[in-house]
């Protein structure tokens, strides 16, 4: 029961036997050259890999093909293709446009999300960084993210970019709150803040089903303000397409553009991640008690292929959502958020501490 | 470790940009055209300033997300002692969020949750 295949033992290997033959500082520096070019190719490759999913979930729920010539038969190339595409695209600023924040916003969004993509548990030992308060950071850098919305929004000085973001804003703090509660709910359960101590204490069965029908609101509850977080679903105003063109970014062209693009799926991935790492388990192997030869069977699968397996099943739960669903209006969007999440996360947030308090979760 | 780790993924994100818009402007082509710097209202010309004025129903969900942002930055510290603290420390905390839940419900009452 006890191999994760923990990754801890053979960072602290390599690290050891980098620092025998240079000096730390070197060491330090080189393993995070690694890290940052590590983060780099996983962000790109992720990228890819949601938006051909998305595009071809979207073809399937609406009875098209999606791509199918770059590439051979399945349209493989068609991102990467598009990638470099969008990199030849000339980039234009606005005549009017507040140059400094205008150029400042892609930043912004980027960061929040690579901030948050790096505190995501891939396995035992394998996250890049490790802290005693990982959901809170996580919430913490990811409403950095809204101020890139604003900024890109306000600075492009045009009136769809500012309705979009002005939109974007209200939506994207006020579901905030209910994903704070969720989470909350999880912290509340574990006992902890640590990701990895979290993904930890589901060894003996997952948040969602150890916290009965409580925790199964809460995910619910999660899924829906994680979409609207994403600006995703049926959450999409901020770019409503026939009203808006595309919302904040309207004025950004090129790979100016393609940052706010990429930003974007990595945010699904993120939150379909933290869903996995609160709810589901993390790189948790799946255990039936009771059934000893199946739970070692899936002992020998590593966590990442299981992070990435429920995480990957999570995505496609929220394209589900998303292409299924009609858009809100500004004002439904908000209705459903004060009036009804919110009170009800709150709830929920008190039903399970109750529950924990008297000991009557598994 | 944590802070050169932390360190590093910021200035990985800020690579990224600064490595991407670098390709772009040396494979991208540029092209003056006096148009291309008007912003884009369904190609016409702009009317008026493109900084318009916006509802103030937004002003008003943004302090509603303070007080309550606040109270959940609060809880953080008490949902991880809540199950050891036991039954006093949740009375306290039950009180906390029925003041919060009052005010939400002053404010619904008073209609700032309505949009006309």
């Amino acid at each position: 029961m006890e191999q994760y295949y923990d990754l801890t033992p053979l960072l602290n290997l390599i690290h050891t036997w980098l620092c025998g033959w240079m000096p730390e500082w070197l060491a330090l520096t080189l393993e995070g050259i690694v890290v940052g070019v590590f983060i780099l190719i996983m962000y790109a490759v992720l990228a890819i890999i949601l938006i051909y999913m998305e595009r071809k979930v979207c073809a399937a729920f609406q009875c098209r093909i999606g791509p199918n010539r770059v590439g051979g038969k399945g349209g493989l190339l068609q991102v990467p293709a598009d990638v470099i595409k969008i990199l030849t695209k000339e980039i234009i600023t606005l005549k009017n446009a507040d140059r400094f924040l205008y150029n400042l916003a892609p930043f912004l969004v980027i960061l929040a999300s690579i901030l948050t993509f790096s505190c995501l548990p891939w396995n035992k030992g394998g996250e890049i960084l490790h802290m005693n308060i990982g959901i809170f950071f996580v919430l913490a850098a990811s409403s950095i993210g809204v101020l890139g919305i604003l900024l890109a929004g306000w600075s492009s000085n045009s009136k769809y970019t500012l309705i979009g973001a002005v939109r974007s804003g209200a939506m994207i703090i006020s579901y905030e709150l209910s994903i704070g509660i969720c989470v909350l709910t999880m912290v509340v359960l574990s006992g902890t803040m640590d990701i990895q101590a979290i993904v930890a204490n589901q060894a003996d069965g997952w948040n969602l089903f150890k916290g009965h029908i409580i925790a199964i609101a809460a995910f619910i509850i999660y899924l829906i303000a994680g979409n609207a977080e994403a600006n995703r679903g049926p959450f999409d105003l901020a770019e409503a397409e026939q009203e808006l063109t595309a919302g904040y970014h309207t004025e950004y062209s090129g790979m100016h553009f393609g940052f706010f693009y990429l930003a974007e799926y990595l945010n699904l991935f993120i939150t379909a991640g933290i869903a996995t790492t609160l709810f589901l388990g993390g790189w948790m192997p799946l255990h039936i008690s009771g059934l000893d030869g199946f739970n070692q069977v899936m002992d020998f699968i590593p966590g990442v292929v299981w992070f990435v397996g429920k995480t990957f099943a999570v995505v496609f739960l929220l394209m589900w959502i998303r292409w299924t669903f009609p858009r809100l209006r500004i004002d439904q969007v908000l209705t459903l958020e004060w009036k009804y999440l919110m009170p009800v996360s709150l709830v929920v947030l008190l039903l399970m501490t109750v529950c924990k308090v008297f000991g009557l979760v598994f | 470790m944590f802070f050169t780790f932390i360190i590093v993924v910021i200035l990985t994100a800020v690579a990224l940009v600064v490595a991407a818009m670098t390709i772009a402007h040396l494979i991208a082509p540029r092209s003056f055209n006096p148009q291309k710097g008007e912003p884009y209202e369904c190609g016409i010309p702009t009317r008026g300033e493109s900084w318009v004025q916006f509802r103030v129903g937004y002003y008003l969900f943004a302090i509603l997300f303070l007080m309550f942002d606040i109270e959940t930055v609060f809880l953080f510290p008490w949902a991880v002692v809540a199950a050891s603290a036991g039954t006093y420390a949740l009375v306290s905390a039950a009180c906390f969020l029925g003041i919060l839940i009052l005010g939400l419900a002053y404010a619904w009452r008073k209609g700032a949750l309505e949009w006309n």
